[in-house]
């Protein structure tokens, strides 16, 4: 029989080795997105494709705005505030999807290349495309996680998928820090 | 194994194939449509054959058959917040021999499933070298065809690549967690689909010779690969698969160091395997991602006309030569690091002797992953990249050769007045030496660019890399696997077929490397079907040929005694060895959970010798409860 002490430090510890393995996990992504960048720098040196630049300062304001929500909702399951929780975590699902509608959705069908046209069309849906199929397996997991955090599966000491969502969530916007300046900002406009 | 009979479905080997059986037409099937819904190749004689219906059929298989075999069940269960056991117990209404065609979450089950795998990819890649080495007797083509050849090149170069993958995967599992004092690995869900993902992989390598073929060599360059057969993408399939394996099983190895040591077992004091296995995993968790990604760009290349690599749209051809040789040179280190680490760790034991230096060695393993990621470009001298890139590459290949000297000197230190004995182990470990010496001291002339100008691709980088591969790994993981056969079966091999195995394979290896070497230096291009008759090199391509069926001979005795001691082979000592690692402490067949009771960490891991010294304690009144 087991305590329910015992059974709390048996998740503390079982915790503390899924959280090492996630940041090795974000370890590996790195070097994948770290490639693209490179290839990015490699293909377009010092220049930019002429894309829509309120379209791309949107999204970004959006998916900066879904990590300070994602934030909230994590406190929020630490606290056991369950409204709280459902709120941000609704939110964040939301500013997550619609930056993808944002990328996917519009910048995607406006954009003055196709994939096929050249590298600029190449990369840049290469860049994009990486990023939001993380977004995607990001708002899928959150959703996950809402459902459970709603059949009240979370308890203040024991979360640790939110924590992990959370950590995801923020990488994938760490990303988006690099790659936005570099697909949107840097070098001289090719028309 | 019993008799007893046993309803095939409840094999997830059996499962899986079925799942990927069904699940490929629907892939093909889901893509014929949408080019037809398209207005594209309907029934133009092409409908089921679009390359990219034959992509997704590929994908959509590999996910079925992982359906079938069951890896999603419990993590569908974990994302749905239902209960999963922590415990592994196979299904006990079942012979046990099943396990191994299940999902077993057991590291000893996978690590044997990885070793079995290992054996037959290994066999499969040695016919396809035999195959396309008989053809080089003589000048001209007799045989066979120009592009038959180049596809059996082709794979047998990446067919034993993925060979030796699995064959570091399969000791790295069986080994690590019980010489660190772990139940089992850190994430044994993760550990057991890292092993299944290999078989639609190895599937997808196979099949490449049904769909035309690939004529690019392993390293996939466009635009040779952008133009090359279907079979292409069939190779970027299964190394994307092979590669995710790698990256995971690495992720979990890390992991278990890190967390699952018993207490006591400090980094100093670990066996010394297990410090190789964590420089290993460190250059398979990051640097795979870039061979993924470089092929990756070229299946876009192909299927969505994508011009990363096509000068006519902007793209550069040496940007994949830099991707892929930043994963593809480290990847070597990932192939021999464990096999130098087993040499090692099994030094002291036949020699009965504490290993020389122990902290130097340790920490040139980690100083070879990390110096290997500078290296890469040196595969590039003749490729038209900057050429103030070349020597910084230079010095920086040539710096690998320190911590490497540093293990040799270890090596040859612990065997200095040693009472050393020559069972099979044994013998493999010191052929892994010397043929590891002639690999190394080959390597510094590909690595200065000055002879690398004359070097590169001619058959001398053929011998150089082969007598890498058979010293750092085919000769260690062949002591390992006779090393450690008493603890996996309970039964001894044949001693005497093991000790033909080695002297058989050691001359013709030699032999074999030598040969190509020679030739190499005489003018002989690697990876083409036909050479010129005026070089003369008929008689040594004769002879490097005769040297691959001997190897080939001595592998057919090595898996004839393999299977032939499993069951008749004498029963084994508990210690055979007398070795002081904690896994021969533990009864055979090892309990399920490894150590019921923690275990107890006392002293250093290599005194050999020394007298009252014991490094681990395991309780054995609990082992036996079990």
């Amino acid at each position: 029989m087991t305590t329910k002490a015992e059974s709390l430090t048996r998740y503390r510890h079982n915790a503390a080795t899924n959280r090492l393995g996630l940041w090795l996990f974000i370890l590996s992504d790195v070097f994948a997105f770290a490639g693209i960048l490179v290839s990015r720098w490699a293909l377009w040196g010092n220049t930019r494709p002429d894309l829509n630049q309120v379209l791309g300062l949107i999204v970004t304001s959006v998916l900066l705005i879904s990590s300070f929500s994602m934030n909230r909702a994590e406190v929020a399951a630490a606290h056991g505030d369950r409204k709280q929780f459902m709120i941000f975590m609704s939110l964040t699902i939301l500013l997550g999807i619609a930056f993808l509608a944002g990328v996917v959705g519009i910048e995607w069908q406006e954009s003055p290349y196709a994939p096929s046209d050249n590298i600029y069309g190449a990369i840049f849906y290469l860049m994009t495309g990486m990023h939001a199929f993380h977004v995607l397996c990001g708002v899928i997991f959150l959703l996950l996680v809402l459902r459970n955090g709603l059949r009240g599966l979370y308890t203040p000491e024991k979360h640790w998928p939110v924590e992990a969502g959370a950590i995801f969530w923020h990488f994938v916007d760490v990303v988006w820090i690099f790659y936005y300046p570099a697909i949107y900002l840097m070098g001289n406009l090719v028309r | 194994m019993t008799h007893k009979s046993v309803n095939p479905f409840s094999l997830g080997l059996v499962r899986g194939l079925i799942g990927l059986i069904i699940a490929s037409p629907l892939g093909i099937g889901l893509v014929s449509v949408l080019l037809a819904a398209q207005g594209q190749e309907w029934l133009v004689g092409k409908f089921w054959f679009t390359e990219p219906a034959w992509v997704l059929g590929a994908v959509f298989g590999s996910v079925g058959f992982l359906i079938g075999v069951g890896a999603f069940n419990d993590w569908v269960k974990v994302a749905l917040g239902e209960e999963v056991h922590e415990t592994h117990e196979a299904d006990p209404s079942l012979p046990s021999w099943t396990r191994y065609y299940n999902f077993s979450l057991d590291h000893k089950v996978i690590g044997v499933q990885y070793a079995v795998t290992c054996l037959i990819m290994f066999s499969f890649a040695g016919l396809f070298a035999l195959i396309f080495r008989t053809e080089l007797i003589q000048t001209g083509l007799q045989y066979m065809t120009a592009d038959f050849y180049n596809t059996m090149m082709s794979l047998h170069g990446i067919v034993m690549i993925m060979a030796i993958l699995l064959g570091l995967a399969a000791m790295m599992n069986y080994l690590v967690p019980l010489m660190i004092g772990a139940n089992d690995m850190a994430f044994p869900r993760l550990n057991a689909f890292a092993f299944w993902i290999n078989v639609p992989s190895g599937i997808a390598l196979l099949s490449s010779i049904f769909l035309g073929g690939f004529d690019t060599g392993w390293v996939g360059y466009p635009p040779l690969s952008v133009r090359a057969p279907l079979g292409m993408q069939m190779f970027f399939l299964g190394v994307y698969l092979f590669g995710l394996s790698s990256i995971l099983g690495a992720l979990n190895i890390i992991a278990t160091i890190v967390r699952c040591r018993a207490q006591g077992m400090t980094p100093f004091k670990m066996p010394i395997f297990v410090w190789t296995a964590l420089a290993t995993a460190i250059i398979s968790l990051t640097a795979t991602q870039l061979i993924a990604l470089s092929f990756q760009m070229v299946m876009f290349q192909r299927l969505l006309g994508m011009g990363f690599f096509d000068p006519a749209k902007g793209g550069d051809v040496i940007l994949f030569q830099h991707l892929f040789w930043f994963y593809s040179h480290p990847a070597v280190y990932v192939f021999v690091l464990p096999g130098l680490g087993m040499i090692s760790e099994l030094l002291p034991v036949f020699t009965r002797k504490p290993l020389f230096g122990y902290k130097w060695v340790a920490l040139s393993s980690i100083a070879i992953a990390l110096v290997g990621f500078f290296v890469w470009a040196h595969h590039m001298f003749t490729s038209g990249m900057q050429e103030f890139l070349r020597v910084p590459f230079q010095y920086s290949t040539l710096l690998v050769a320190v911590p490497t000297g540093v293990k040799f000197f270890s090596w040859v230190a612990t065997l200095w007045r040693g009472k050393i004995s020559f069972e099979t182990p044994m013998l493999f470990i010191l052929g892994a030496i010397v043929v590891f010496l002639t690999g190394g001291l080959s390597g510094p002339p590909n690595g200065t660019v000055a002879t690398d100008l004359h070097l590169h691709d001619t058959y001398f980088i053929v011998g150089h890399f082969h007598a890498t591969m058979f010293g750092g790994f085919v000769f260690p993981f062949f002591a390992a696997l006779y090393y450690w056969y008493p603890k996996v079966t309970g039964r001894m091999y044949n001693e005497r077929l093991g000790q033909l195995h080695f002297w058989l394979l050691l001359p013709g290896f030699i032999l074999q490397s030598f040969g190509q070497m020679f030739v190499g230096l005489l003018g002989m291009r690697r990876r083409i079907a036909d050479y010129d008759p005026s070089l003369n090199i008929e008689q040594p391509n004769i002879l490097v040929t005769i040297a691959g069926l001997v190897i080939g001979l001595s592998f057919i005795i090595f898996v004839f005694n393999m299977l032939y001691s499993a069951k008749r082979g004498v029963v084994s000592a508990a210690n055979p060895w007398r070795s002081r690692s904690p896994e021969w402490l533990l009864p055979t067949p090892l309990p399920v959970h490894n150590y019921p009771q923690p275990l107890e960490v006392l002293g250093e891991p290599y005194d050999y010798g020394l007298a009252g010294s014991t490094y681990v304690r395991v309780n054995p009144q609990s082992a036996a409860a079990d």
